[in-house]
Order: structure tokens, then sequence, then C-alpha cells
């Protein structure tokens, strides 16, 4: 290629690279594209939207011709979406220009495209340079930019559904690692029992060699070979039960404690990631991933692979076993058996969907119980007992058609291992006699070769379920591993700053937040004193939550810095620096526990006095005391039901006896109704005293106090002053203020009228 | 049969539909949703404005002039995504994530069931099957499908 374009084509889906190289001028670089997979009736077709560094170009695949708009004055790229499927629209002022649709899997790179479009149309317009937004790294897919601490794209990882391959599990060694010498010895003992168990079939041959045929022939039996050869036999049981036991528990051992480890890394990793990581995904299955994953895969090891290498093992030296007695024979024998494998594992695998479709089922019948059960209220108080009855027995009807579906099959499993074992000893049994008759092998040799290949027919049985359970197994080994290889986004300081105490003084700078490429935040510049309160105000989705967020770092700004004290908090080591944050929370959560364990859950080497007096500083001392059994009665979940001002006040009392000298109020008082929101009100006086206070308040009215507010719009500060101040104003806090009085008046008339309205209907 | 309707609706040049009231008022950007998308589409439309709030009730679309209809029908089409699948082409496994190569009345399509969970029976014949993005795909009437199609269905219900 003649030019070097500021994005590289190759990352361009091939099938547009050359059309679109006849298409571009010289000097003209391509900034962003998006894939459009619909047309305008919503029909599945493809074509692409691109903004380069002059203009905006699209077609459809079978379109005759690009589309062109050139960057000017009043133009605009907007995008919305419904129900899956996005709208990308260009507007001059007069009409709109064009419009594509795509599926939401796009959104991200539609994003990019307006932004880059907004940026490009920015310096066309006003001749004024694009920011640079460019030193962040770019996904090597989909050019989509990463913020510093993505170590996977949004975008590619959620479209990254391939199935697991088998190889995950190799990642396993990881953590087997430290027990390699055990695995060592594991192994060898597998090697030596499973030697050991073959010894029986093998003496068999000289005792019908050497015993009972030359008895038959009218000799008289040896005792001392007998006494030898059976004595043989014992002791190769015996010593195949010890090495079977050793073998066994040595492995188990390993194995749970690999199972052991791969849970505790995997919760300890999870604890550690930030707020960002648990904000997109599902408590259930994380719980899932970590107990019955991390289960599954331990059975796997100890249980399913063990076997499996034994039984490798086993018919590897039977196999070298029977060619060094006979090959001829040897080979006959071992001939049918792949056919058999494969005949077994077709059967298997028929089985395998017949399962798993049980299992499904057995679902359905369990979700019409978890359905039906909590709402029993609602079923007894519209009579619709009979039809949830109804309900059932359809799911159940449904589980037992499906169940006499598999077990036809299923019965008939077993049977046919058997006679497919039995047509493998009957070709052994022909060949054998036939050898015979031509005085080629003994009539022992034919004895210890049935006695082996019945053994291990059996185990082909086993052996064919590896398939199907290897693929679960790795399937939950790449979930575990989804965990481990997510990189916090709030990494540790690799130079930490101890800070023991602090003034509590907090400085923004420039700060701004994007989640994925949707920017959230920008431009914030703000220095909070110590021992200031400052209110956050503003519609929701203003930025506020992220503001606080960011100050706990629960994510890392994307640009700008925040400083504690003159530090930035990215120098200073997590847990220490959250040590001086008191967070108060619109849904206080308790932990399982008494209420002086939940009050003390900051500090648990708090003495009772301390909690005592924290307790009495959030109002919390009095209602504690009628609780039946004082600071001792348990609260959480199957607790003490408490309220939700009682709830509040607790977890005041735990921010209070951390003693943070800065502290976020989000939304601590919204949940309750406002006589209880006074009791909290004077709990909260007692805490904010003194500390620097960031309070977030859907109630205007809360935040009279604060010294400051910062008013947001759309990530932005629009304005800062105490309320008197901005009421004086008439701006933007102002609008917001009479719409909430507004607000409040029209519920309460609502209220009466309704009143009025019922008194009235009583009346008729 | 076309009742009076008490509104005027038209199209402006940003392709917004735009509904006049009996007093005048003028709303840009109304939206028509149907009540019963899947169960009875042409029962019961809305006409929404762009905050959400109802401006006018279409019990069947037999009730509309003409030329309204036509306009609703066309504002519809372009909004409405619910590609009904006609046969399966492909699967990538039985394990989900899966992939799928479909038919649908929309043309060929791809999705991604990420579990079996995202299957859900409507009826006895009739599935909505949701891909990674939230697209529902309809199946109106599974045994209707060839039997190709069936058979790889089969390992998911």
């Amino acid at each position: 290629m003649q030019k070097t374009p500021r994005f590289s084509m190759n990352n361009l889906p091939a099938i547009w690279t050359d059309e679109l190289s006849a298409q571009l001028s010289e000097d003209e670089s391509i900034l962003a594209w998006l894939e459009i997979d619909l047309d305008h009736q919503l029909h599945f077709a493809t074509g692409i939207v691109i903004a380069t560094d002059k203009r905006v170009l699209a077609k459809m695949a079978d379109d005759g011709t690009w589309q062109t708009w050139a960057y000017q004055q009043g133009l605009q790229l907007t995008q919305r979406d419904h129900a899956g499927v996005g709208c990308l629209e260009l507007f001059d002022p007069h009409a709109r220009l064009a419009f594509w649709r795509y599926r939401l899997g796009n959104v991200m790179a539609a994003n990019r495209l307006i932004e880059c479009f907004l940026q490009q149309l920015d310096y066309h317009v006003s001749g004024k340079l694009p920011e640079s937004s460019q030193t962040s790294a770019q996904c090597p897919h989909c050019g989509a930019f990463l913020s510093a601490e993505q170590d996977e794209c949004p975008v590619c990882e959620k479209q990254n559904h391939i199935p697991p391959s088998t190889w995950v599990l190799l990642r396993l060694w990881r953590f087997a690692k430290p027990y390699k010498g055990r695995l060592l010895i594991g192994f060898l003992l597998t090697l030596c029992s499973t030697a050991a168990t073959l010894v029986p079939p093998y003496l068999t041959m000289p005792l019908m060699d050497n015993v009972l045929i030359p008895y038959q022939n009218g000799q008289p039996i040896d005792t001392d070979l007998v006494q030898f050869y059976l004595s043989g036999l014992l002791g190769a049981a015996i010593l195949a039960w010890m090495l079977g036991w050793a073998r066994t528990y040595m492995l188990s051992l390993v194995s749970e404690r690999i199972g052991a480890d791969l849970r505790t890394t995997t919760y300890e990793h999870l604890l550690n990631l930030s707020q960002e990581y648990f904000g997109g995904k599902r408590t259930g299955d994380l719980m899932a991933r970590i107990g019955a994953e991390t289960d599954r895969i331990n059975l796997f090891i100890s249980l399913h692979l063990l076997d499996f290498a034994t039984d490798v093992i086993m018919i590897c030296m039977t196999a070298i076993i029977l060619v060094s007695i006979n090959p001829w024979l040897a080979l006959v024998t071992l001939a049918p058996l792949p056919i058999i494998a494969w005949l077994i594992h077709l059967v298997r695998d028929r089985l395998r969907i017949g399962f798993e479709k049980v299992d499904r089922i057995w679902a359905e019948v369990n979700n019409v119980l978890a359905d039906t059960i909590p709402g029993i209220r609602v079923v007894k108080a519209f009579a619709q007992e009979k039809r949830e009855a109804a309900r059932f027995h359809a799911a159940n009807q449904r589980n037992l058609q499906i169940n006499d579906r598999v077990n036809r099959i299923w019965s008939l499993f077993t049977p046919t291992v058997t006679l497919l074992t039995e047509v493998g000893l009957l070709v052994v049994w022909v060949f054998g006699i036939w050898q015979i008759s031509q005085d080629e092998i003994t009539v022992g040799v034919l004895t210890a070769f049935l006695a082996y290949i019945g053994r291990f027919y059996i185990r082909l049985d086993s052996m064919s379920r590896i398939v199907s359970i290897t693929q679960k197994a790795a399937a939950g080994t790449k979930r575990i591993f989804d965990i481990l290889d997510h990189v916090s986004s709030v990494p540790e300081s690799a130079n930490p700053v101890h800070l023991p105490t602090i003034q509590g003084q907090i400085e923004l700078r420039h700060v701004g937040f994007r989640y994925g490429t949707r920017s959230i935040t920008r431009g914030i510049n703000l220095v909070i004193q110590p021992g200031e309160m400052i209110g956050l105000v503003g519609h929701s989705g203003s930025g506020k939550s992220t503001l606080v967020n960011l100050i706990c770092r629960f994510y890392d700004v994307t640009e700008g810095a925040i400083l504690v004290d003159g530090h930035d908090i990215r120098t200073l080591p997590l847990a220490e620096y959250r040590k001086h944050i008191g967070l108060v929370l619109q849904e206080p959560f308790l932990f399982f526990g008494t209420i002086a364990e939940n009050i003390a859950y900051g500090k648990p080497d708090a003495t009772r006095a301390e909690i005592v007096a924290a307790a009495r500083a959030a109002h919390a001392h009095e209602f504690i005391l009628r609780l039946p059994h004082g600071y001792d009665s348990l609260v959480g979940e199957r607790g003490q039901a408490l309220s939700g001002g009682e709830r509040q006040r607790i977890s005041i009392a735990r921010a209070l006896l951390i003693n943070p000298r800065i502290l976020i109020l989000d939304e601590a008082t919204s949940s309750v109704d406002t006589t209880t929101e006074k009791d909290i009100q004077k709990a909260l006086d007692n805490l904010v005293r003194g500390r620097t206070t960031i309070a977030i308040a859907h109630r205007l009215s809360t935040l009279r106090e604060a010294n400051r507010l910062i008013v947001l719009d759309r990530g932005r500060i629009v304005e800062i002053g105490n309320h008197a101040e901005l009421m004086a104003r008439e701006g933007y806090y102002h609008r917001l203020y009479l719409a909430q009085a507004r607000n409040v008046d029209e519920e309460e008339r609502a209220l009466i009228s309704a009143t009025e309205h019922s008194i009235a209907g009583e009346h008729k | 049969m076309s009742a009076t309707v008490t509104y005027q609706l038209t199209r402006n040049s940003y392709g917004r539909l735009v509904l006049t009231d009996q007093s005048g008022v003028t709303h840009e950007g109304v939206i028509p949703v149907r009540s019963f998308p899947v169960t009875d589409p042409g029962q019961g439309i809305a006409l929404i404005d762009s905050h959400g709030h109802e401006l006018a009730w279409i019990e069947r679309f037999d009730d509309l002039p003409e030329a309204y209809r036509v306009l609703i029908e066309s504002e519809l089409a372009s909004r409405e995504f619910m590609p009904e699948i006609k046969r399966i082409t492909k699967v990538s496994g039985f394990i989900t994530p899966s992939t799928w190569h479909v038919e649908t009345d929309r043309g060929a399509a791809v999705l991604i069931l990420k579990g079996e969970e995202n299957i859900r029976r409507l009826t006895a014949s009739s599935l909505m099957i949701t891909d990674n993005h939230g697209i529902h795909f309809l199946l109106r009437d599974r045994t209707a499908l060839d039997r190709h199609s069936r058979k790889l269905l089969d390992h998911f219900l």
C-alpha cells in the first residue's frame, strides 16, 4: 500500500477492503467504521458505514455505489435502539439524509463511529484539532479503544462464544504443580497396582497347562506347584488391594487439595476484582462457578481422569502381555476392540442427549414449584390451586414422556455391552480352538486370553463416558479461568505511599470516566476542603454515583486524577485508603451475625464500649436494647427482622466506628419515610461532624446542611454554591428544586383526591 | 369500514411520525406499539409519544383510514424485529454457547445461543429463542420444521 492510514485497514472486514481502497483518496484515512447487518426493512443484509478524516461513506452490499457526505456545519449523526436493533441516523438541518439498522452487537462500534464523527466535524467546522485520545490501546480485532486497565476488549469479549476446547484442562497444571511429587508417586502407584491386577490371569496359564491338563491326562496333581501358583494368586490380589488403596488415597488427597486451592484462589481473586466486574455478573452465576464448577473439576480429576488413566494403562499392558504370549491370537482378540468401542460410544452419545433432556425437564418441574410455593398467597387468594396442580401435572407428564424415551435406549445399553463382550469372546474362542487344534497354543494360553479379554471389555463402557465428562470439565475449567484471567481494573500500586492518618482534603483534577466507549463524566475539577460537606445534586444518570465510586476507587478514572491530601489515590494501598472512608448506602447490607458483629464489621477488634458508643451516636442504642438479645441479637439473613430505618442506623454506627476522615452518604435516607428520615438525619448529623462528607440525596431538602452543592448534568459540573446562592441564581438547581417541590405538592393533592374519591364511593 | 379518527398523522422530513391531535398540539416522533406482538399482532396498537405516553389507541387496523394504516404499518415494519426461524441449517455444537446458522423470513442469519434457558416455550409447539444480543427469534411451529432442523433443535429442548 502506498499510503499509511492512521488506522490500519487490516482490521477492516476483508470484503470491504478492496472496494474501499479504490474509493479513498491518497491522504484519506479511515478512523472508524460500523458494519451494518440489517437493511431498512430489517431483513438480514450486509453493509458498512465508515468515517474517514474527510467524510462519511456508506454502502450496502447490494447497492451499486457508495454514498458519501462531506463534513459540514449542521451535520448530525445519532444512534438509538429499540428491542435489540440499533438505528444510526444522519441528519442535516433540514432532513434525515440516511439511516442504517444493525443488531446491537455492534453498539460499541456505533458509539465509536459517532465519537470519531463528532471530533472530525468539530475539526472541519471550527478548525480545532481533535484532542488526542489515540494514546490508549486499541483492540486488535475491532479497533475499539480500551481503557488503560482493560485487558480484553469489551466488544470482542462479548462476541467470544466458542465452546471451550478440551485443551483448557491443561491450564489446571498451574494448580497441580505444587503437588507434582505426590502426583508422580500416585502415577507410579497406578502403574504398579494395575500391573498387579494383571498377574492373576497370567497365572491361570501355567495352572491350566502344568496342573489341570496333566491331571486329566492321568498324572497326579503336583501339590507344591499348586500351592506356589495359588499363593501367587493370593499375593497378587493382596498386593493389588494395597496398591489400589494407596493410589486412590494419594490421588484423592491431591485432587481435593487442587480443588480447594482452585476454589480459594478463585474467591480471593474475585474479591479483589473491581466493582465494575461485579456490576456485569449475576450473583448466582458467580456462586455456581466457585462452588459447583470447582467441585465438578475436582470430581473429574479424582475419579474420571484416574479411572480413565487406569483403563488406558491396563489396556496397553494387556496388549503387551497378549502379544508376548501369542501375537496372532492377540491380533484377533484386539481387532474387534475399536469397533466395539465405537459402537458403545454411539449408544452413549444418544443416551447423553437423553439424560441432558431429563436434566432439563427436571429443572422445569422444579421451576413450577419455585414459582408456586413462594407465591402461595396469590395462588390461594385467587383460588387457583387446581390450575397450579394441573400445571405441575403437565410438567410431570412431560417428564414421564422423556424418561420413557430415554429408558428405551438405556435399558438396551447394558445388555448390548454384554452382547458385544460375548461376541468378542466368541471370536477369541473360535480362533483359539482352531489354534489349539493346530497345536499352536495350549489350553492354558486360551484360558488366559479369555480371562484378560473379559476384563477390559467391561472397562470399555466406562471409557466411553470420558468424552462427554471431559467436555463438561473443560467447560467448567474455562469458566473458572474466566474469573482468574480477569485483571482487576483497579490495580495496586507498585510503590505504595502509606498514609496512616489523613486530613480529608479531596481534589479532583480534570477527572473523566468512560465506561466502555460511553463517556460518563468529563473534565471535573473540584477541591473539597477537610471537614467540608458537599452535596451532589442532579438527575439520575448525571454521574453522581460515578463520582462517588471514583472517589472510593471502586473504579479508576480514565482521565485526570483524584488526590487525597495531595496524593494520587492510585498510589495508596487500596485497603489502607478505604479504611479512611466511611460509606453509608441506600440499602444497608447486614451480614448474618449479631448486631455487635455487624457494627464492628470494619474494625473487628473494636471493644464493646466502642461499639456501644458508636451505636449511641447513631441513635441505634435504644432500639437495640429493646431487642430480646440486645447487642447479641442475630440479624441479616434468617435473623431478626429490622425495619429499614433501624438497619440504616446500624450501618451508620458501622461507619462511625471506623472513625473515617472521609464520609460518603449515597442516598442514605431515600428508602425510608419522612419520619424515619428525621431519626436518621439526627444520627447522620453526629456522623458528619468534623468529617469531609460527600452526600448524594434525591430529596434536595435533606442537603440544606451542605456547605456547597455541586450540580451535575450529563457528567459535567454545571453549578456550584450553597442552597441560597443557587436558588438566587435561578439556574439548573432552581429548576430542579421547583420541579421537586411541585411533585411533592401533586403527590399530596393526588393523595387527598384519592381519599375523597373512596369516601364518595362508600357513600353511594 | 373506516371509522373517523380524531388526529392527523404525517411523516416529516426527518423520517419521524408526527401526530396532530384535536386541539392542534403536534407530537413529533410518535411510535406505534403492538400490545400483543406475539399472540395477536393485529389487535390493540397504541401510538405513544417520545416520552412513552399514550396518545391514541387503535383497536384494529381495519378501523383506520387506508393512508394511516400504511404509515403505521411501515413504521412498525421498520421497528419490529422478530425474525421467524424457518430452517436450522447448522449448529456449531450441542454444548452451549452454540452458534446457529438459521434461515428466517428475513434472510439467513447467525445467532449465538448462550444457554438452553434462552429458549422459551410459548405454547406446546412455538418457541422463542433469544440470542446473545437479546434479539428474539420466533419459531412458530416446531412440528412444521423439516426433519434436519427438528433433529438439531431436539438436542436443545
